[in-house]
């Protein structure tokens, strides 16, 4: 590994990398008190109703796959993990490394993408999808429908950040390949790390509030 | 000695001649240029979104209601609410005067993200794209509020298309404040200390903190009353146990702070203006300065008082009461700062003075009866009425916009690089009053009387009222015209101003009029607070004059 930083070409009216660096991730930290508020309003309705309707909400978590919840988890921190190194090697300029972690980190979080998508398959398969073909032997059926409305609200919610990450993931990914510059810019990879982070936070709230809400 | 460039000759290369093609135009990085962007694009909406208030005004002359159906005229109030908040109020002074001014004012080249400001601009043309489409299809009638579960569920409009369009213009919003936090840290001249800037960027700064922190909750409300309309999944649908007033909830969390959103901005302008007109300091500065912080932080928690007859807890009521009353504490020091810098100024009444003392007269008005509303028991009684429509009027169109007009004026020297006539600017800024006052305070007494909002069909005994009401928008509209016609007159041929044509203080006046692209041969380094009136020259004689007295 080249022991010293990447080099960052300065963008107008940036005369300094170092200004230039901590403005970037400062407007991304702005951001994500935006995403955090956007989250919150879902957050709120969550603890609405699991207050107004908690005995529903303990009967449908039941119908959740807990164990799909916990791979999950594992997988996202994981992915996580390997996006905090991919940072770390782009600010080294160590290309092909940063591209190696890169592709994992891409993996790992299409694999969350696809246990996500196999749980809302089954979802479809118990009738568990709010709308005209909810059916649920319960209490308050209402109530167990209102989680489900949550559930996917909230994590599908997530999924499209995920999404959003993934390609961009890609696109910076891509980009880095096939640019003629020796380094890659740590810059983007830095933001967009803090981005994977606050997506892999989200869903740290979202696991315990959707899997592990019942007693045993 | 070389001799300083004469003031007259308009600067030669400067950033609206610099580069002549539309498509510099529509690409341009220039925070100064997309402020002309926004500039054109608002006042499109300001003139929909008028139209629509004149045809409710024409309407309501008639106790019966005989030019709309009922459904015709919802549409109409809904056009006219959705337009003004989202498309001219809330980016009306941000867009176009922070996004010209705060670089200058601050001693930067341009924004922290030029690319991102463009960005913005044009986020804030889909979302406006999908809102004219939304009206011209058919249009949607639930109000500008979209309470549900009429929106999420009864109503037969174009609410989704609607609501996916202030989704999107939110996050111009986000983008904007997000540029304006990072621009006001990390681009501040040397010198330009936190305690140096100037007022109208503090307004601007705390405006940013509530476009950041409450605009994506009104994203994600509009967002699951989309879902809940689009795919039946109600989150706020009470068959299934869901809440409707959780919407409210939501939705106020950010449409209180919007208020702020439109009337920060505006009381930075008025600052900025009585300092200039007045040749004084500002008053009590640091008071001002925490006083929007004030304002920006209370107005998050206060939103209860929209719903003090929606069947919240009493003591919720209270305490929202008790808030809202506390909000008067920052804005009444603002009021009262600006009427001590006035005092013993040397006060010359130009036309952006007028539109500042309409501000504060105007203003306090509709504070007050901002109070009488945040009253639990008075509330009960004008809930719903045209009280609360001419409280708002007075804060949004007799405060906001008296304002946004005040700073246009003000700054069109250095904008355009030429004065605009005084003498019409004048009779402009009263006209406007004087419309205003007629078009609105009769609402007050409407409102008092019992007459509800948002119904066209009203009992005889209202008819004179409305009438009187009717007659003023005519003359409001004159109001707002005249400028838009003189203005676009004087941005080709009024006589050249000069680089500081009002001899003001503030890096912004320290360039040419119009500005080079970018801003400054040399950033500035600021060496003195920022309204430093009693250090100019013209200053030595009159301190002298007051120090005999
Ligand atoms: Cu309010």
């Amino acid at each position: 590994m080249t022991a010293e930083a990447a080099a960052e070409p300065l963008n107008f009216p940036f005369k300094e990398a170092a200004h230039q660096r901590e403005s970037a991730l400062f407007g991304m930290w702005i951001f994500l008190a935006t995403e955090v508020l956007f989250f919150g309003g879902m957050f709120t309705a969550y603890t609405v109703y699991r207050y107004s309707h908690w005995q529903a909400f303990q009967e449908a978590a039941r119908h959740q796959e807990w164990y799909l919840g916990c791979l999950n988890t594992l997988v996202l921190l994981t992915s996580g993990f390997t996006m905090a190194l991919a940072v770390e090697c782009a600010r080294r300029g160590n290309r092909g490394w940063l591209l190696g972690l890169l592709t994992i980190t891409w993996v790992l979080g299409a694999a969350f993408l696809g246990i996500e998508g196999y749980e809302y398959h089954s979802k479809f398969g118990e009738h568990l999808v709010p709308g005209s073909g909810f059916h649920f032997d319960g209490t308050d059926p209402g109530g167990s429908e209102l989680f489900f409305v949550l559930y996917f609200t909230m994590t599908g919610m997530h999924m499209f950040h995920m999404f959003v990450g993934l390609m961009l993931i890609l696109f910076f990914g891509v980009w880095t390949r096939f640019s003629p510059r020796e380094t890659a810019m740590p810059n983007r990879f830095e933001v967009l790390g803090l981005y994977w982070a606050f997506v892999d936070i989200v869903w740290l709230f979202l696991y315990p509030l959707f899997y592990l809400v019942h007693p045993r | 000695m070389t001799l300083p460039p004469d003031p007259k000759s308009i600067s030669t290369v400067n950033y609206l001649n610099e580069e002549k093609t539309v498509a510099s135009w529509f690409f341009t990085h220039d925070h100064k240029r997309i402020a002309l962007l926004y500039l054109a694009s608002i006042t499109f909406f300001f003139l929909l979104g008028g139209v629509a208030a004149m045809l409710m005004r024409i309407e309501l002359i008639h106790p019966r209601g005989e030019l709309f159906t009922s459904t015709t005229y919802n549409k109409l109030f809904t056009l006219h609410g959705v337009i003004m908040v989202w498309f001219f109020l809330i980016p009306s002074i941000p867009n176009v005067l922070g996004n010209f001014l705060i670089p200058m004012m601050i001693g930067a080249r341009d924004m922290a993200f030029p690319r991102l400001n463009l960005i913005s601009w044009y986020v804030f043309m889909l979302g406006g794209l999908f809102a004219v489409f939304a009206i011209l299809v058919g249009g949607v009638d639930t109000g500008w509020t979209f309470y549900t579960p009429y929106s999420s569920t009864y109503s037969n409009s174009w609410v989704i298309a609607m609501a996916v369009g202030i989704f999107i213009n939110g996050f111009s919003s986000i983008f904007t404040g997000l540029n304006f936090i990072v621009t006001v840290h990390k681009l501040r001249a040397p010198g330009m200390t936190w305690f140096r800037l100037p007022l109208f960027v503090w307004t601007l700064y705390s405006t940013s903190l509530i476009f950041v922190l409450a605009t994506p909750v009104l994203a994600i409300t509009l967002t699951l009353v989309a879902l809940e309309r689009g795919f039946g999944i109600g989150i706020f649908d009470p068959r299934i146990g869901g809440d409707p007033l959780l919407f409210q909830h939501l939705f106020w969390f950010y449409s209180h702070p919007a208020v702020y959103i439109m009337v920060l901005p505006a009381m930075g302008v008025i600052s900025e203006l009585i300092a200039a007109f007045a040749r004084n300091r500002v008053f009590g500065y640091n008071f001002v300065v925490y006083a929007s912080l004030g304002i920006a932080f209370l107005g998050f928690l206060v939103w209860g008082h929209h719903m003090f007859v929606s069947g919240q807890s009493v003591y919720a009521g209270m305490i929202f009461s008790l808030l809202s009353f506390f909000v008067a504490i920052p804005s009444a020091i603002k009021v009262f700062n600006w009427t001590a810098t006035l005092y013993k100024g040397s006060i010359t009444f130009d036309t952006p003075l007028l539109y500042a003392l309409g501000f504060i007269a105007l203003f306090t008005i509709g504070g007050m009866t901002g109070l009488m509303l945040a009253s639990l028991a008075v509330d009960v009684h004008v809930t719903a009425t045209y009280f609360v429509v001419a409280h708002f009027h007075y804060i949004m169109v007799g405060g906001a916009v008296m304002a946004y007009l005040g700073g246009i004026h003000y700054w069109f020297p250095k904008i355009t690089g030429r004065m605009y006539p005084e003498t019409l600017a004048r009779w402009a800024a009263i006209i406007l009053f004087i419309g205003f006052n007629l078009t609105f305070f009769p609402m007050f007494i409407l409102g008092y009387m019992g007459m509800p909002r948002r119904y066209h069909v009203y009992p005889e005994e209202f008819q004179m009222l409305n009438f009187i009401s009717t007659i003023g928008t005519p003359v409001l509209g004159i109001g707002y015209l005249l400028p838009l016609i003189y203005l676009g007159w004087a941005s080709f041929f009024g006589r050249l101003a000069g680089p500081n044509p009002w001899n003001a203080t503030g890096l912004e006046w320290q360039t040419p009029s119009p500005p080079p692209k970018e801003n400054f041969a040399e950033i500035p380094v600021v060496t003195t607070e920022p309204y430093a009136y009693h250090l100019l020259p013209e200053a030595a004689g009159i301190h002298q004059e007051t120090h005999d007295r």
